[in-house]
């Protein structure tokens, strides 16, 4: 019965998406409603085959299929955005690679800068965050994934979202908010994927056999709560036709600026810092099979950090048309932020006590310790630069994208790598990586792609900074804007040298994972593990 | 730090919560004091700093902070500084004779420095940082001394106050004077513009005609027949001699200086088609705003232009 109501649903949302298609005001609509058509198509026939067959699962085994899949969607996300990220670094520096006469603009930096940010955050760092909760949260909590295939449409939800959203920006499509550009119809699926998300957390939370609930689940769960309510505020906006990919945004002026970088910088705080939290909680005390360092202290600096975290925003907003309170209080929550912050770094680096010769013979657990030690360098740099005074010099300069970097390579990238090299032997069951000689091979090139990446923006942007505010005796501007692009060329090859290598490193793991499911034999006997239900 | 054998296991010391999680143990670890006391330091500097400045929103505005800080007000300081140090000289440089500028130091020196900054602001953008125009985009080059207008400093002067053929300016040079659209294929206003309709053939003399009078090779047998055409359209702007006339901005044909280019092709364009050129005003405003740049602005981006190398 279940199964006609779903084929049901899946023909009129086809057939609607090809009418609407038709009917499109514009290209990116068109584009989306077309494949969406043909992914409710799809489904459609994969639903029908399965009418009939017997679907019981064991409930006694944890539900790894789908993290199966999420592994290998995020190293392939992995990729394609490092890949688009060496593109764009390269057309800033060679603005002839836009290819603007030959592709009507569909390569311009302006189209693929978002594809960029969007392909590393939400496709490589959201499928990461998706896979690994659903690891960890089975374990942890001794119970098969809640929802039955719920988790299956999450996977192929998100997945559905990147491609609209990829396909969106290429053709023009944007709502032209920094790192929420999704237009309106994409953002209320993503809402429908993340709620789902959010039921299959918590409903395995619910049912687990654990008395307590472990630390690294409240991170992903601040997270998803979190990013739920951060991406409806933000995104609330009247669509100018249902017909059409265009719609106006509810907010107008500096409120809206201020609700963006609300949703910013809490995009970065939950997203890439709760998010990935969570993932170091489980992932680095399993690898180096030590204890937690400090029970009080995961406590403390969690609910300090969720607390001050949502308050910070305002500082992407110094001296601009915000007020000055505002900008005050943007400041000193993102000072305040400093220690909670620093709480994850002790608490993952102290793991290590007692296990730090793991340094010398691990590879894994050496791109965990410099993972966090990225981490903690980004969330020392980022209060620095939220002061006033320091920000008059970085805003808007490549400091700031530097910065991120540093966040978003060294972070989120090191400790996701480390991630897959963990599970993938576990989830295909397979004697041990393929070779970790690849893996330092790739800890090495990542690492020093990131020292190139994260300099060279230090210099440009502090140059680019000095150059900007310069004034003669008289109080004209020395430099046009102009001169200070030119000035930074040697830096802009740098750093895509530095990306080079980052996407090199993420090649060779992509190989070495291939490897390990292929080549390696087979694992007599199953990882040890705490049984599901 | 590998060398130092480990004597303990950390557990033993402080024990776990007793905790465990597919494995995972929790150590009793007390907060790092220094960490503590790094937090709490943070508080108090963040306590401290919301009583000296602006910080807790109210009904209406918010704590203005003890020190009455406002980055505005240090914004309009700082404008004022300048404003009052450079009052004196600008007051000067309004007030002299525009062709007097040049020969008073001081006020040369603060002109073109003043005029520098002017013009990588708002003029490179189009004419480029080093003022060469672009080739072939009907951007002129301003370090030649070839002008559309005229290259004296008062010439100079009008263009920049009144811009060329925009539609705020009424004292924008050219107003309602086009290249037009000779060809008869060409539609809409440029081609309404024009007097006559050339065909093909005869926008292909007229181009080897032009060919011809700049020094470029041409098929002597239409350039011969281009003449007459040339004659009884183009010359009533360009001068019978093609050398061009000033007060309509029409440019000289027989050097070797382009606007939009001097190949068969981009005359062909250019004939066919017409050209239409826009410069936007900086002296003019509408009734109540101000203008982009002010009197002794204008005179300052004026005599740096002047100073390029092809002032008159």
């Amino acid at each position: 019965m279940w199964d006609y109501a779903k084929l049901i649903m899946l023909a009129s949302v086809g057939l609607l998406a090809a009418i609407a298609a038709n009917y499109a005001h514009d290209l990116p609509y068109m584009v989306n409603a077309i494949e969406v058509a043909i992914a409710a198509a799809i489904t459609f026939i994969y639903v029908l085959r399965q009418v009939g067959e017997d679907k019981t699962t064991d409930a006694g085994e944890y539900m790894d299929d789908v993290i199966r899949a999420g592994v290998i969607a995020t190293a392939f996300w992995g990729v394609v955005g490092f890949l688009v990220g060496v593109v764009i670094a390269f057309q800033l520096a060679f603005p002839s690679l836009n290819l603007g006469n030959v592709t009507d603009g569909i390569l311009n930096f302006g189209r693929l800068r978002p594809l960029h940010t969007s392909a590393v955050i939400f496709a490589f760092g959201g499928n990461a965050l998706i896979m690994s909760s659903f690891y960890v949260v089975q374990r942890t909590s001794a119970a098969r994934l809640w929802g039955g295939n719920l988790a299956w449409f999450v996977f192929w939800g998100w997945q559905l979202v990147i491609v609209l959203a990829a396909s969106s920006y290429v053709l023009g499509g944007t709502e032209g908010k920094e790192y929420a550009e999704p237009v309106w119809y994409i953002d209320i699926w993503l809402t429908v994927v993340w709620v789902a998300y959010l039921a299959v957390f918590v409903g395995t939370l619910v049912k687990r056999r654990e008395p307590h609930i472990y630390v690294a689940n409240w991170f992903y769960l601040g997270m998803i709560v979190t990013v739920a309510m951060l991406h409806l505020v933000n995104n609330a906006a009247v669509p100018v036709s249902m017909l059409s990919s265009l719609s106006v945004s509810v907010y107008s002026g500096v409120q809206d600026a201020m609700v963006q970088w609300w949703y910013g910088h809490n995009a970065v705080g939950f997203f890439l810092t709760a998010g990935f939290l969570g993932m170091m909680y489980y992932f680095v005390p399993k690898q180096v099979e030590r204890p937690v360092y400090s029970y009080k202290l995961s406590i403390i600096h969690f609910w300090a950090l969720i607390f001050l975290y949502i308050w910070a925003g305002p500082h992407h907003l110094h001296y601009t048309a915000l007020p000055d309170w505002a900008s005050t209080l943007g400041m000193v929550f993102s000072v305040m932020l400093w220690m909670p912050s620093w709480g994850g770094m002790i608490n993952g680096l102290m793991t290590l006590s007692g296990a730090w010769d793991k340094l010398r013979t691990d590879p894994v657990v050496r791109m965990m310790v410099i993972a966090i030690g990225f981490y903690g360098m980004s969330t020392f740099e980022g209060p620095v630069m939220s002061i006033k005074a320091v920000n008059s010099l970085s805003h808007y300069t490549d400091w700031t994208i530097g910065h991120v970097h540093s966040g978003a390579l060294g972070w989120n990238g090191m400790i996701t790598f480390s991630v897959l090299y963990f599970l993938t032997p576990r989830l295909w069951n397979r004697e041990g990586l393929y070779s970790l000689k690849l893996v330092s091979w790739h800890f090495w090139l990542a690492t020093i792609g990131i020292v190139l990446y994260a300099a060279s923006m230090w210099v440009s942007g502090i140059m680019e900074g000095l150059m900007w505010r310069e004034v003669d005796a008289n109080g004209f501007l020395v430099n046009a804007f102009a001169d200070t692009v030119a000035a930074k060329f040697p830096m802009y090859v740098v750093r895509g040298l530095g990306g080079v290598m980052y996407l090199t490193g993420g090649i060779i793991m992509v190989y070495n994972l291939w490897m390990t499911v292929n080549a390696q034999p087979q694992r007599a006997a199953a990882y040890a593990g705490v049984p599901a239900e | 730090m590998c060398a130092k054998p480990i004597k303990q296991d950390p557990r033993d010391k402080v024990g776990t919560t007793g905790h465990n999680w597919d494995g995972i143990e929790e150590l009793n670890n007390p907060l790092p004091r220094w960490w503590l006391w790094s937090f709490y330091a943070c508080i108090a500097f963040a306590l401290v700093y919301s009583v000296l400045y602006p910080a807790w929103p109210l009904i209406h505005g918010a704590t203005p902070g003890i020190l009455g800080a406002s980055t505005r007000a240090d914004v309009a300081v700082e404008i004022k500084r300048f404003d009052d140090l450079n009052a004196p000289i600008k007051a000067k440089l309004v007030a002299a004779d525009l062709t007097a500028i040049e020969k008073d130091d001081g006020l040369k020196s603060y002109a073109m420095e003043a005029g520098k900054s002017i013009f990588a602001t708002n003029c490179a953008p189009c004419h480029g940082a080093g003022a060469a125009g672009v080739q072939g985009k009907g951007y002129p080059n301003l370090l030649d001394n070839d002008w559309l207008y005229g290259g004296s400093i008062d010439a100079i002067h009008t263009t920049i106050t009144h811009g060329v053929r925009n539609t705020v300016d009424p004292d924008a040079r050219n107003v309602g004077i086009v290249m037009p659209a000779w060809s008869d294929k060409a539609t809409g206003a440029m081609a309404d513009a024009a007097t006559t309709k050339l065909n093909d053939e005869q926008v292909g003399q007229v181009v080897n005609y032009v060919l011809k009078i700049s020094g470029q090779t041409a098929d002597e047998a239409k350039a011969t027949a281009g003449a007459q055409i040339f004659a009884d359209n183009c010359a009533a702007c360009h001068g019978a001699d093609g050398k061009g006339n000033r007060d309509m901005g029409a440019p000289n044909l027989t050097d070797a200086i382009w606007l939009y280019g001097g190949s068969e092709a981009t005359l062909t364009q250019t004939i066919s088609y017409g050209r239409a050129g826009v410069m936007p005003t900086w002296g003019y405003a509408p009734q109540g705003s101000a203008p982009r740049l002010s009197e002794d602005q204008i005179r300052a981006v004026a005599v740096y232009v002047h100073s390029l190398g092809g002032g008159e």
